[in-house]
């Protein structure tokens, strides 16, 4: 998997390629997510067509906040890419990934219903665990295990 | 006409809520709506330390508990760097593969009953029966033993129930072809079923649909050959695959899965290495028990392990299994603590359940039912 086309492509949009156990981690800008997660669909030798999970993570302490995190399977090639890309506290919004994949839409609806992070033009964004008038995202840190 | 199928509904197979818009006897559209046993498992897992979380993930999947004990303790092994003696690889697989045998035929029994027939649920729940109390001779318990350990195995798993493993493997063939002179030619079932909602090939990798479903449809995926883990290249087996990818198939398909499955489980015992079943001597892997009456450092990393925990280095990992249900993985978030800092599980029921939309719409409401069990959802596992 020659993972440096992104680079080629993309130029500072990609703000980070790291590998750890074996497993490549792209970091890329969330302004581009979209144009990048078509890219690695459509182009031959990467062709990730397969989203296995897409799921939100805090690192209340950071700046940014929030990470979104993919991690793409190739049905063709057998490889795996993850693929993250760093959400704002103030204003939590990325661009939704349905298009592409349309598996993301209950991932992206419950990492919405989980971190309060919204994706913009997913096609029925709302809730889907918590019951639709619950207050707060369970899996923020802030969120309190128990009690409130 | 709106129907509301669910959440209390021996057909939806748990809380799973249904808001059918029909048109007659034509669904035109429906909405899953889940959650009503979310218990919050990802979050309670950041306050655990990676021992505690292994009974956690007994309660994901209950029909498949081994399953994901196997797939957590391979994700923080992999953190840990940890590589694990071949003979509780072993044991693994044998376990695992029961527990795949064990699902398919609570799925084959619930499945055939939802459609009418109300035979199969008493032979099938037969056999699963002696394997619920093989695990209890192995782990004590069940339906939930959290018997994997970092490491390996809680215990050793002796030569008496080997034998009983053994027998179990070899006869259930047998079984499954008395299964099949139930249901297989039967023309009610095959009326009820051949046809019903279809999925293909890209409909499912686009939906990230995985495990028998995807397999049904005609792709060979299957991640104990794609990305073998435990030892899962040291056996033959082989990946049966459907045509259609409809109700039928997937039927065939589970079927084909339990025999192999057998042959696997009959190999593992053939085949099974002496050894330990733990490797003692790695980071976070608890000390043998017996140890801390007589030995001071024994007692002293113990004590460190259960209070504090152990600390994996920064970093993430991914890593999947093939569940009875799919690709189950998960996805660590280390930060250097004795608690993750996230703990993703990449549930197959849940992902799979997208596709009941697809599989239902313009079909009539009896399909809708077929469709439901066909993706053999956990709603335990749907919603955490």
């Amino acid at each position: 998997m020659d993972i440096d086309i992104l680079r080629k492509q993309f130029g500072n949009g990609i703000l980070d390629i790291s590998y750890f156990r074996g497993e490549c981690t792209v970091t890329v800008d969330k302004e581009i997510i979209v144009p990048v997660c078509r890219f690695l669909k459509e182009t031959e030798g990467l062709a990730f067509d397969f989203l296995s999970d897409c799921c939100g993570v805090d690192r209340l302490s950071d700046r940014p906040r929030f990470w979104v995190v993919y991690h793409l399977y190739s049905t063709a090639y057998n490889h795996r890419l993850r693929l993250k890309a760093a959400v704002n506290d103030d204003n939590p919004v990325i661009d939704s990934v349905v298009s592409v994949w349309p598996t993301a839409d209950w991932h992206e609806r419950e990492c919405f219903d989980m971190f309060g992070i919204t994706f913009s033009n997913h096609p029925d964004m709302r809730r889907i665990l918590m019951a639709h008038d619950f207050e707060g995202h369970p899996l923020r840190k802030d969120f309190p295990l128990e009690g409130r | 006409m709106a129907v509301n199928l669910g959440p209390q509904h021996p057909s939806t197979h748990g809380v799973l809520r249904v808001m059918l818009e029909l048109d007659g006897e034509i669904v035109v559209n429906a909405k899953p709506d889940i959650g009503f046993l979310h218990r919050g498992i990802e979050k309670l897992a950041e306050y655990r330390t990676y021992h505690q979380i292994i009974i956690l993930t007994d309660r994901l999947d209950y029909l498949a508990a081994m399953s994901n004990n196997l797939a957590y303790v391979l994700t923080v092994e992999k953190l840990l760097e940890i590589e694990i003696p071949k003979r509780a690889q072993y044991i693994r697989i044998i376990l695992a593969e029961l527990q795949r045998i064990a699902s398919h035929l609570f799925w084959l029994g619930t499945h055939a009953h939802d459609l009418g027939a109300m035979t199969p649920l008493f032979y099938t729940l037969r056999e699963r029966e002696t394997i619920m109390d093989i695990f209890d001779a192995v782990a004590g318990s069940r339906l939930t033993p959290g018997f994997m350990r970092i490491g390996g195995l809680a215990a050793e798993v002796d030569r008496e129930i080997l034998h009983r493993i053994d027998t179990f493997a070899r006869y259930l063939p047998d079984r499954i072809d008395e299964y099949e002179s139930l249901l297989t030619d039967n023309p009610i079932w095959k009326s009820r079923t051949q046809g019903v909602g279809i999925l293909t090939i890209d409909e499912c990798i686009e939906l990230g649909v995985s495990g028998p479903l995807l397999r049904a449809s005609g792709h060979g995926r299957d991640i104990r050959k794609t990305e073998p883990y435990s030892s899962y290249k040291d056996f033959d087996f082989n990946i049966p695959t459907g045509t259609r990818g409809d109700v039928y198939d997937r039927f065939l398909v589970r079927l084909a899965e339990m025999r192999e499955s057998a042959r696997i489980v009959q190999q593992a015992v053939q085949n099974l290495p002496d050894g330990p079943h733990i490797i003692r001597k790695a980071p976070g892997v608890l000390p043998d028990r017996d140890a801390l009456d007589t030995d001071i450092y024994a007692m002293i990393r113990h004590f460190h392990l259960i209070t504090e925990g152990v600390k994996p280095p920064i970093g993430e990992v991914y890593h999947c299994i093939e569940s009875p249900r799919g690709e189950l993985g998960f996805y660590l978030v280390s930060d250097g603590s004795s608690n993750p800092c996230r703990l993703r599980v990449r549930p197959p029921s849940f992902v799979n359940l997208q596709s009941l939309v697809k599989m239902v719409k313009g079909k009539i409401l009896s399909d809708a039912i077929a469709a439901i069990s066909t993706i053999d959802i956990v709603l335990a596992e749907v919603d955490r």
